[in-house]
């Protein structure tokens, strides 16, 4: 079930485990039978730590979803709020204690879990209505830092970026660091904390803070990790405009991965039947949970799309080639060792024929004329060229009233490769957007200039060309198959943060100051002091790639590199998601 | 043999270590002091025999373990025999021994054995002879020997037994029954600590007086309130005084008054006639007896419920006798009136009969529950005494005492998984302890004594002595039983040739292991050492442990390592200075944890930090904890300034891990003491301990800062409505205004909660672009489109105050759409409102209004291309090629006419799309006769061109079926271009 999170460097079961026996203690505190009622954001995210049948094990019977009004019939004990520390949330749970019929009996219990942190406004919140002393039991979930596959964490917080930089709510830095403060705990504390921007800062205060409000809880495991490295995502605000050429990066621009799952079109999945084809097709979307745990998914996430066709092809002829033993099989033995292997060789097959199907999926899209001409103006704009003057694609584009998602990633991409548009290609942009989508647009692009998406060119000078060639970000020479470097993940483009990380391995950012000026925020080394004992002689440095491999989540330090490293880095940023939403 | 003097100070040296000389001296008999010791012997005997078996302690300072046998006053006229045998045997083991003792035994021994001590005991096998010497004088004496009853031959004997308390002075009530302390119901054995007193001074006013276990005053102050009733303790050491108005009044162990609470109303006119103070596992109850003959009691007094027992029937004067019982958690009053006894419960009365009472046995006189309320012993006026099962389903045994009158007291003497059960009954002058057997054991009693049972016996308290009443436990009887040949006992006795390096230490020795018992007798030995008072006989019994452990493989160390350190901090709180004589059972009871608790009630900082440290506790459990009380008790210490305080609290503490600075804090604050408890809090490294007090302290500024400190979004949150409410606006907005972390999150608060107040923060700041988002934003919720231009229109005059020229002029735009679309809506009849201008003119041309969109078109200043775009799809979609076609004509198309292909095609219109082929610019023509499906065409352009991409992608298209011909031409130019 959770086999794809111990392939990685470190073993991440540890903090999964930590997680689900939080949980199970928290269901064992209510005694009884329960019904949960679900602040529908929060599903998914649980769904990563805890299934169903783990619920069910705690005498969970019902779910409901949260919403205003009366609370649905259910011949339960307990009824638990699993809630996000909202007062908007706060009044739906008012609302529902309240039509609670005090006269039914047995009385049911109410109980709130807070994720991922108990609030004090929220608790006063609730004793301004006069419910607080309903609950039974008010405790805090802290899910922060959830674990997504082998090597990769996330807090699944899709709002971050706008909560940070638009509103500037730095609950969520809140969360990072108690998240980080609380993988130190069972991973050992990290030696050097790297850091750039703002936030990341602000990160790392918090954690050294956090350190001094409990001196007694310094603990004594072998440090895991030898680096933290924080990055802002204002960073690197290019990386996730631009779009993603790996298998797994297109299927998430196409469709959508939501904590791991994506939804599909049915047609393709059909079981292929001889006699009734095509009679009745399925209409719900085909749900796909897609992790490392699935062999082939794991082989081929992360290859350029344009390699995935071959090794597709590869894996159908081995497959297809062990099916062909049984032919050969003679003696008893032979056929005992063919059958039992049946059910892995299947296993394979149908995941090879899923993968099959998507990637063809994937190819009607990418041969498409519009998605060329896309990705041929967003290579343009990220290895310098005209990208100060207004582009006539992206006129097209908006004339044709493509999607506003669309556009607004490419104004954006242009805007960020050349640090900030001229006034009036800024005002032609917007006034074609306004007039075309609507005017009420005009808040959306309020808030891409805030959170520095758009922006204004001021000083007249553009030193993205300065970053890109010190930082080597576009690549001409890209060898999508056998890659060699990490440009192949945008097929050219070598995204910035993974450079800064490179960079940090070796061979130190000492080297490159210049560019780090231009990059907004500080950047900073802390070092944890590590008890006596655990200090490591010498750190091994590690070449390691970090291809972006989802739209949306943290930065992934999946593998191409280096044999030599043994332990591991740990990269820690926001990415926004898909696109900043507007409004 | 040196005997300590000075009980053993704690910081001092280790069990091994060498003691101080003690002015007594206990050597062994010599000829001269054959005189002195038979007119001791005979003085003795005749005189108090049985009260040799309590072990008695005079010396008010001096914690004397066996000497104090022979120095006591008049105990001293013990048999030494006699002495031998009560003292080796246990209490409750030997009552049937007790027939052998009598005067003419007494003169049978003066003139056998103790004619010639020298043969008798000196030189014979297995006996010994010493004598107690103080200033010269004997004043004591011991002697071994092996028991004359042949059956008893061959066990070891020994002077030890008795464990023994310290003396103290007074009468002494102790808390008995279950301690909570810390939320775990554990039955406290706790020693008597203290002694509440009141007496009538010289000066007429009376005087609460407590005192240590061994007699040390810890505080006293003159009796202001009214007559009282009963004194009592609780499990965590405060001092009830019941009085007769029903108000109870709370004491700490230093007089401090803590609180006071009332019995109830009822009881202002009737007094309180009779209470009780119990303890049950809820916490220390109160049970009071009105004047009107009622019960009424609460089962915690922490958590005051009281409960007025029903009714006696018929009851008119107050019963003879009555306890509080606890059965299945529910506690109930068993009571006495006459020959009756009625149990009370919460609702009903009922009368009971104890099974198995003889009939004759007459009124009830007195009556006693045992320490775990499983036991209850009835005593009637015919001395007749009933031992049984409190439920009174069971009697355990009865006994007659042949005393009618009744007994001051009588508690239950008991140990825990002891099967013999015993009550020791006072009177005036004389202590009864009457089991299971037809023979009881007599004591006299010196001076007024006041028995408190605890669960492993029962002191007795007089104004001068503390004594501890016990059956004697198993493991202490098998090692110094009489001619004991227990492995424990051969030990012992083997450790003992060893050091006279007797060849006989092999011998006892080899017995042991001959036996295969080595290891039981270590653990013996081990197990004894718990149960003795005196350090000397505990370091013989663990050299004899030590000793027999070298000669077992791999015996595990634990327990005697654990006993080592157990016993030394029993012999350090057993120091008369400390005044805490728990015995072994007790404190195993207690737990270190609760023991502790028990330092820190009566401030022994010091101490409890060196035990803590001893035992190695882990800092947070142990030491930070102690600091911590010590903090809060220094923090009410008014002499000192407010700076010197925190200063020393903060030397003495620093960062100790599991320090609480903001409890200290919270204390302070609650002393009155607000100055210092910010001083203290300015220790506090945790931000979200520091916040909600300093709120609570109305310094809500400060808290703010240290919320944002912490980066903690929900505690800003928190201190940000509190000051909105304690604060009027305007200071409320001007104290945000220094602090943009807050004031951003009340922004937030206020887009999800109050939006009017959103305009206002942004009105305060003169942010002209924000106040001009929030008009457009609002303009939305607005129904009229009146209402809608009027909301625009503040935000156009907003965003021209911010300078922002461009959204000024959006919006402006948009005002003017509006206000279009209200005409189009009307002349139409069809919804304009709310589509984009791009949507509006597309609606505008599928409609066929030209003119319109023409005028739009122009009024907006669309661009041409995108206006040529839009209207190419609209005319399409409305499927007006004829009108499309005529506005292809009508100018150069500023997009070219590849669009109109493409969009003919789209709609499936091919026939349309063929006529804009050929006028598609040369570039993008092979493209659009590919898009039209005229793949011959495309093959010329392409060859034309000249161009190798554009051949291979026609020929891409082209099936081989039908397009063979096209394939040719297109395989032809394209070789011909290769050999060029």
């Amino acid at each position: 079930m959770a086999a794809h999170l111990s392939s990685g460097r470190v073993n991440l079961t540890a903090l999964r485990e930590a997680g689900r026996r939080e949980l199970r203690e928290f269901l064992d505190k209510c005694a009884g039978s329960k019904a949960i009622v679900w602040d529908e954001y929060l599903t998914g995210p649980f769904g990563l730590i805890a299934q169903y049948s783990l619920l069910k094990e705690h005498e969970v019977e019902k779910m409901f979803t949260l919403k205003p009004g009366r609370l649905p019939q259910a011949d339960v004990r307990n009824i638990i709020f699993f809630v996000r520390p909202r007062l908007e949330l706060m009044d739906i749970i008012t609302d529902n204690v309240r039509r609670e019929d005090r006269g039914r009996s047995p009385q049911r219990d109410f109980h709130i879990l807070f994720v991922p942190r108990r609030s004090l406004l929220c608790e006063q919140w609730l004793k301004e209505q006069g419910v607080l002393g309903s609950f039974i039991h008010r405790e805090q979930y802290s899910l922060d830092l959830i674990p997504f596959d082998g090597d990769l964490l996330s807090m699944e917080s899709e709002s971050a970026f706008k909560e940070c930089y638009l509103e500037s709510d730095q609950t969520s830095l809140y969360h990072a660091a108690k998240g980080l403060m609380t993988l130190q705990a069972l991973y050992g504390t990290i030696p050097q904390i790297f850091g750039k921007g703002e936030c990341a800062r602000h990160v790392a205060n918090m954690m050294i803070r956090m350190k001094r409000e409990f001196p007694g809880s310094q603990n004594s495991i072998f440090p895991v990790f030898d680096t933290l490295l924080l990055l802002d995502r204002n960073v690197d605000l290019l990386t996730p405009l631009a779009t993603q050429l790996t298998y797994e990066g297109l299927i998430d621009e196409i469709y959508g991965i939501q904590n791991t799952y994506v939804k599909l079109p049915p047609e393709k999945f059909a079981p292929k039947k001889q006699g009734e084809g095509g009679k009745d097709l399925p209409t719900e979307p085909k749900k796909l949970q897609l992790n490392s745990a699935e062999e082939l998914y794991a082989e081929i996430r992360d290859k350029n799309f344009n390699a995935v066709g071959s090794v597709l092809s590869k894996k159908a002829k081995i497959i297809s080639a062990a099916f062909e033993e049984r032919h050969h099989a003679k003696t008893v033995g032979e056929i005992k060792q063919f059958v039992s292997q049946l059910p892995h060789m299947q296993a394979a097959r149908s995941s090879l024929a899923n993968h099959t199907s998507i990637a063809e999926l994937i190819k009607d899209i990418t041969t498409s004329e519009d998605f060329f001409d896309n990705l041929t103006v967003e290579q343009e704009f990220m290895s310098g060229i005209d990208t100060d003057k207004v582009n006539n694609y992206i006129e097209d584009c908006i004339a044709q009233k493509h999607s506003l998602i669309k556009i607004l990633r490419l104004v954006c991409l242009q805007s960020v490769c050349n640090n900030g548009l001229k006034q009036k290609v800024l005002d032609h942009y917007k006034r074609e957007i306004l007039q075309t989508y609507g005017y009420e647009h005009i808040l959306t692009l309020n808030n891409l200039e805030k959170a520095g998406l758009l922006k204004l060119q001021t000083g007249g000078r553009n030193n993205y060309p300065t970053i890109r060639k010190t930082l080597r970000l576009w690549m001409d020479d890209v060898n999508e198959q056998n890659p060699n470097d990490i440009s192949y993940v945008y097929s050219g483009y070598a995204p910035l943060s993974v450079r800064l990380a490179q960079l940090l391995a070796r061979p130190g950012w000492r080297s490159i100051e210049e560019v780090l000026k231009m990059l907004p925020g500080p950047h900073f080394e802390e070092r944890q002091q590590l008890p006596t004992g655990l200090q490591k002689k010498q750190p091994e440095i590690i070449q390691r790639n970090f291809p972006r491999s989802r739209g949306l989540g943290l930065l992934s330090q999946r593998t191409q590199a280096a044999a030599s490293g043994s332990r591991s880095v740990l990269c820690y940023g926001w990415w926004l998601g898909r696109q900043s939403r507007p409004c | 043999m040196k005997v300590p003097l000075q009980p053993q100070p704690f910081s001092g040296s280790d069990l091994q270590a060498p003691v101080p000389m003690a002015p007594y001296r206990i050597r062994l008999y010599r000829d001269e002091d054959y005189d002195a010791v038979r007119s001791l012997f005979a003085r003795g005997i005749i005189e108090h025999a049985p009260a040799i078996y309590r072990h008695m302690l005079r010396s008010t300072r001096v914690q004397l373990g066996l000497l104090a046998l022979f120095t006591a006053v008049r105990a001293v006229a013990g048999s030494w025999l006699l002495a031998l045998a009560a003292v080796a045997l246990a209490l409750a083991a030997t009552w049937p021994m007790m027939r052998s003792f009598s005067t003419s035994y007494v003169q049978e021994a003066l003139i056998t054995d103790l004619c010639d001590i020298d043969s008798s005991y000196m030189r014979a096998p297995d006996s010994c002879f010493w004598v107690a010497e103080a200033d010269g004088a004997v004043v004591g004496m011991v002697a071994v020997a092996p028991p004359q009853d042949p059956a008893q031959r061959g066990e070891a004997l020994e002077l030890k037994r008795m464990s023994v308390s310290k003396d103290h002075r007074g009468r002494e009530r102790r808390p008995r029954g279950r301690s909570r302390l810390r939320g775990r119901p554990v039955p406290t054995a706790a020693l008597l600590k203290n002694h509440g007193r009141k007496e009538k001074s010289p000066s007429a006013r009376p005087l609460l007086e407590i005192y240590s276990a061994s007699g040390l005053l810890l505080a006293s102050v003159p009796w202001k309130s009214g007559q009282l009733v009963q004194l009592g303790w609780t499990a965590s050491e405060d001092l009830l005084c019941i009085q007769e108005d029903g108000t109870v009044l709370i004491y700490n162990l230093f007089c401090e008054f803590k609180r006071h609470f009332s019995m109830g109303n009822e009881v202002l006119q009737n007094h309180v006639l009779e209470a009780k103070v119990f303890h049950t596992e809820y916490g220390t109850g109160v049970a009071i007896l009105t004047g009107a003959h009622r019960f009424s009691l609460t089962t915690n007094i922490d958590d005051l419920k009281l409960r007025r027992m029903p009714e006696v029937p018929g009851l008119q004067k107050p019963p003879s006798c009555w306890a509080v019982l606890t059965q299945d958690r529910v506690t109930i009053v068993l009571l006495a009136v006459g020959q009756d006894l009625y149990l009370l419960d919460n609702t009903s009365c009922s009368v009971v009969t104890p099974p198995g009472m003889s009939p004759s046995a007459g009124a009830y006189l007195q009556m006693a529950v045992s320490f775990n309320y499983r036991c209850l012993a009835l005593f009637t006026d015919t001395g007749y005494i009933w031992m049984g099962l409190a439920t009174l389903k069971d009697k355990l045994c009865e006994f007659n005492s042949a005393i009618r009158s009744a007994p001051k007291q009588m508690v239950w003497c008991t140990r825990p998984r002891s099967r013999q059960r015993a009550v020791v009954l006072a009177w005036d002058r004389q202590l009864m302890v009457a089991g299971n057997s037809t023979e009881c054991i007599r004591f006299v009693l010196d001076e007024d004594s006041y028995l408190v049972p605890e669960p492993d016996g029962v002191r007795i308290l007089s104004r001068t002595s503390h004594e501890f009443l016990h059956e004697i436990p198993e493991a202490s009887q098998e090692i110094f039983k009489i001619a004991s040949m227990a492995p424990g006992a051969l030990l012992l006795e083997a450790q003992k040739e060893y050091e006279k390096e007797s060849q006989k230490a092999d011998e006892y020795l080899r017995e042991i292991k001959d036996q295969k018992l080595l290891p039981e007798a270590v653990s013996q030995c081990i197990e004894a050492a718990g149960y003795e008072h005196e350090p000397e006989t505990q370091k013989s019994l663990l050299r004899a442990a030590s000793f027999g452990k070298c000669f077992i493989d791999k015996f595990p160390p634990e327990s005697f390592v654990r006993m080592c350190q157990d016993l030394r901090v029993l012999n350090s709180i057993r120091d008369y200075q400390i005044g805490i004589p728990l015995t072994f059972t007790q404190y195993k009871r207690l737990t270190v944890e609760v023991l502790l608790d028990r330092l820190v009630l009566r401030r022994l900082y010091p101490l409890a930090i060196r035990i803590c440290e001893y035992l190695r506790l882990p800092e947070i459990q142990g030491v930070s904890r102690i600091l911590a009380h010590w903090a809060c008790y220094k923090v009410q210490q008014k002499d000192k300034s407010d700076e010197e305080v925190a200063y020393a609290i903060n030397q003495k503490l620093g960062d100790t891990p599991g320090i609480s600075y903001s409890e200290i804090a919270a204390r302070a604050y609650d002393c009155g003491r607000t100055e210092l408890a910010i001083k203290l809090l300015e220790y506090e490294p945790r931000s979200g301990e520091q916040v909600p007090l300093l709120l609570k302290m109305k310094r809500s500024k400060l808290a703010l800062s240290k919320a944002i400190e912490s980066g903690d979004t929900d505690l800003v949150y928190t201190v940000v409505l509190h000051l909105k409410n304690e604060l009027n606006r305007g200071t409320f907005f001007m104290t945000l205004q220094n602090q943009p972390v807050a004031l951003s999150l009340y922004r937030q608060f206020c887009k999800h909660q109050e939006r009017e107040t959103l305009k206002d923060l942004y009105n305060q700041d003169d942010n002209h672009q924000e106040l001009g988002n929030f008009h457009v934003h609002s303009s939305y919720s607005e129904k009229r489109i009146e209402g809608r231009v009027g909301a625009l229109q503040n935000a156009v005059d907003e965003y021209y105050k911010a300078k922002n020229e461009f959204a000024a002029k959006a919006t402006e735009d948009q005002i003017k759409l509006l206000r279009l679309q209200r005409h189009l809506q009307e002349d139409f009849d069809k919804p304009y409102l709310d589509l984009s201008l791009h949507n509006t003119v597309s609606t505008l041309i599928q409609d066929g209004h030209h003119k319109k969109a023409e005028q739009l078109y122009r009024e907006f200043k669309i661009p041409d291309k995108r206006y040529w775009w839009l209207k190419i799809s609209a005319l399409a979609t409305r499927g007006d090629w004829e009108e499309m076609e005529k506005f292809s004509k009508s100018k150069k198309s500023p997009i070219g006419y590849l669009p109109f292909v493409e969009i003919a095609v789209k709609h499936h219109n091919r026939y349309e799309a063929k006529k804009y082929a050929p006028r598609v610019t040369p570039e993008q023509r092979v493209k659009a006769f590919i898009l039209v499906g005229d793949l011959e065409q495309a093959a010329d352009a392409a060859i034309e061109h000249k161009n190798e991409t554009e051949m291979n992608l026609v020929l891409s298209k082209c099936s081989a079926t039908t397009d063979g011909a096209v394939v040719e031409k297109l395989n032809r130019a394209r070789a011909q271009l290769l050999k060029k």
